[in-house]
């Protein structure tokens, strides 16, 4: 055999797939046969950045990375002349350089997502080259109050959108005298525009895994399970085939690393239902009912699952754990502004030149974000409105770009940042369009335990059916008002409550949308 | 509902009594059925509340909350299509227009000749490569109409 002349890396992110991702490797296992150059086909995860997707990564001997994309399997030939045959890799048309110094990457600071796209997702020892299992190491040190009090050092909050302290939660179920606990993974990520969750699963599975296993030290849970939405079915395949691999090397089980301690990890897939992402309906849908939003008192981190002690925490907030304890408490909570500390996985997406996952430190505006790293929209037409933090979230117009990513920032301008998901819109965009869907996702999506919530947004879609077709009538806007602070005031969770600040703010930034005047600017 | 469909009574009760002994069993069973036979047969129902122990109301409130759970046989294509924000925002809407009428069913419809189901889905958390969609499991990201044609069309030739 002729010793291997570069690695390629080919990702095999679901999102690149999407993409044809899989054809343009298979064209690269040809095209290596047929000119007989020994090369190494890696399927990494992706590095983010999905305009360029398909994204083909190689490493010639000792050399950086190099990036070539969008690439399709037509491409492959050139590539291979550009590579092997010329000695300037570099003019081929679709290269982009060294991965690392692309400035939408070198201008990021990737904690969380730090392997992402590096390695190969299964490669358990990649995992470990590259860092992995030191926040675990660190933490088989420690007490749980010790590992406790690390995270709330860090003052990480719940990336899954309600921003809860995580130290508190992990603290209270701590103190729980129950035998018998629980770590629950919220792996169902509903919100639309959002994609960290399930870029984690598929590409850097035994992250997840490794602050699982710190949680379950913690708390003192023997026992996690990951409840994952039945749309991930990629990310499906490598948790499970990562959490095997991670029981065989002694990870999981019995005595997690030798230390005596047992913690093991098993997958319920989801059915297609956006309130089983609440934390409680998830509860009761892993308890195999409907997902049925449970009333609080008792929180899950004192009576959760099965009545049991309970941990529930976001996929991006158990992945930012072993990195806290890796480097201290402290050292996260240097990063960010006000109380958001840390990092946040940001996810561009919608109308945007280049969509993709910003990884930065709280505090970065929506300008630099939809400007500087996503380029403006895709359309080249005027960005006119930006919803961010999922189907819950606030329509911000273009002048209120320098907001800052910051959960407080976000709550005052009458929004709310939840999973990080930010949606851009062109001016061809009606939002009282917008508003309809809002409310008729949430009559879909409804669990039905509130009338205002199951009732009030079937009403509320066909308000907006006749707004839409008498665009300017005070009277249904006037209903349309009085509706949302129905909704708002007479829902039990956030679903019927939060339903109203999409719509409201459509409303009230976007008035011409409805018919009525302008708002000043 | 059809529920006069044939349904393989075996395999139901094959995966009842593998999963039957997991506390909260009833959505695995659930989720198992619909990934073997591609629906839940509403004649199951009664059998798998049997066998838990459950009631009848209780097994069909589960199978009819999720919008997973298909209470009549797929045609033998799925097609979801993506309805969500950030796919309207790259004109999901006009490719579900193009979608309806290439296929001849709306969504939640199977075609006539059994080809095709055409299903909506919000959010496959593929935001980035709007508008997406899924053909029979493979991802599909950046459609348009004439893409998504061309996909539909390496799948007629297989
Ligand atoms: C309607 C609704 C949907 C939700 N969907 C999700 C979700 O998909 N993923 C998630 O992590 N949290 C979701 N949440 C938040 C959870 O209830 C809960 O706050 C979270 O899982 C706690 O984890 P964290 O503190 O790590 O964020 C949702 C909440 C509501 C009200
Ligand atoms: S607000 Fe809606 S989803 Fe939430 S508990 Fe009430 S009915 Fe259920």
């Amino acid at each position: 055999m002729t010793p291997t002349l570069a690695t390629i890396f080919v990702p095999r992110d679901s999102g690149a797939l999407s993409l044809g991702a899989d054809r343009v490797a298979a064209a690269i296992a040809a095209e290596a046969a047929r000119r007989a150059i020994a090369i190494e086909l890696v399927r990494n995860g992706s590095r983010g950045l999905y305009w360029l997707e398909p994204m083909v990564e190689v490493a010639t001997a000792g050399g950086a990375r190099v990036a070539y994309g969008p690439v399709g399997s037509a491409d492959v030939p050139s590539l291979f002349d550009a590579v092997f045959l010329t000695n300037d890799p570099a003019a081929h048309p679709l290269a982009q350089g060294p991965v690392e110094q692309i400035p939408y990457l070198a201008r990021q600071r990737r904690m969380v997502f730090a392997r992402m796209g590096v390695t190969d997702p299964l490669a358990l020892d990649d995992y470990i080259t590259h860092g992995g299992f030191r926040g675990l190491a660190r933490a088989l040190e420690l007490s749980g109050a010790a590992i406790v009090a690390e995270i709330t050092r860090a003052n990480l909050r719940g990336r899954g959108g309600a921003a809860f302290p995580a130290g508190i939660k992990w603290k209270t179920t701590l103190e729980q005298a129950d035998p018998v606990k629980y770590v629950v993974c919220n792996a169902d990520e509903g919100d639309s525009g959002s994609f960290a969750d399930r870029m984690l699963m598929e590409g850097d599975p035994f992250l997840l895994i490794e602050g699982l296993a710190i949680a379950g030290l913690a708390v003192g849970a023997v026992q996690g399970f990951i409840y994952l939405r039945s749309e991930y079915p990629h990310a499906l395949r490598t948790l499970t085939a990562a959490i095997a691999t991670a029981r065989e090397r002694g990870y999981l089980g019995s005595s997690v690393c030798g230390g005596g301690r047992a913690f093991d990890l098993e997958i319920v897939v989801g059915a297609g239902s956006y309130i089983c992402g609440e934390e409680t309906a998830m509860l009761e849908s892993l308890e195999g009912k409907r997902g049925m939003v449970r009333f609080k008192p008792p929180v899950p981190a004192v009576a959760g699952l099965f009545g049991r002690p309970t941990v529930v925490n976001n996929v991006v907030t158990l992945a930012s754990v072993p990195a806290i304890l890796e480097h201290g408490g402290e050292a996260y909570n240097q990063l960010g502004i006000g109380r958001s500390r840390g990092t946040i996985p940001l996810q561009l997406a919608g109308n945007v030149a280049r969509p993709g996952l910003v990884e930065a430190p709280f505090g970065l505006t929506l300008r630099e974000l939809i400007h500087d790293f996503g380029g403006g929209t895709r359309s080249g037409r005027p960005l006119r409105a930006v919803q961010v933090g999922g189907p819950l979230g606030a329509y911000f117009p273009a002048a209120m770009l320098d907001l800052p990513i910051d959960y407080e920032a976000m709550a005052e301008a009458g929004g709310l940042l939840g999973h990080g998901g930010v949606v851009v819109f062109d001016d061809t965009v009606d939002l009282a369009r917008m508003a309809r869907y809002a409310m008729e996702f949430c009559a879909l999506e409804s669990c039905g335990k509130c009338t205002p919530c199951r009732i009030g947004s079937t009403r509320g879609a066909e308000l907006l059916d006749r707004v839409i077709r008498a665009r300017g009538d005070g009277a249904n806007l006037q209903l349309l008002r009085e509706l949302c602070d129905t909704m708002a005031a007479g829902s039990l969770c956030a679903l019927g409550g939060l339903t109203p600040t999409p719509v409201l703010s459509a409303l009230k930034h976007f008035p011409e949308d409805f018919g009525l005047a302008a708002a000043p600017t | 509902m059809d529920s006069s469909e044939t349904w393989d009574k075996d395999a139901v009760a094959a995966i009842v009594a593998a999963l039957k002994p997991a506390p909260g069993a009833l959505m695995r069973i659930l989720r198992r059925v619909q990934d073997e036979l591609g629906w839940v047969p509403p004649p199951a129902l009664p059998m798998i509340a049997h066998e838990l122990n459950l009631s009848r109301a209780e097994v069909h409130g589960v199978a009819t909350f999720y919008h997973d759970f298909r209470h009549a046989p797929p045609g033998r294509n799925v097609i979801r299509l993506c309805r969500a924000e950030s796919c309207q925002a790259l004109g999901a809407e006009a490719l579900a227009d193009h979608v309806r009428a290439r296929l001849g069913v709306g969504f939640g419809e199977t075609s006539a000749d059994r080809a095709f189901t055409l299903e909506p889905v919000y959010c496959l958390g593929n935001c980035a490569c709007s508008p997406a969609g899924v053909i029979n499991g493979n991802p599909l990201g950046r459609l348009t109409p004439a893409r998504f044609d061309d996909a539909l069309e390496r799948l007629l030739r297989r």
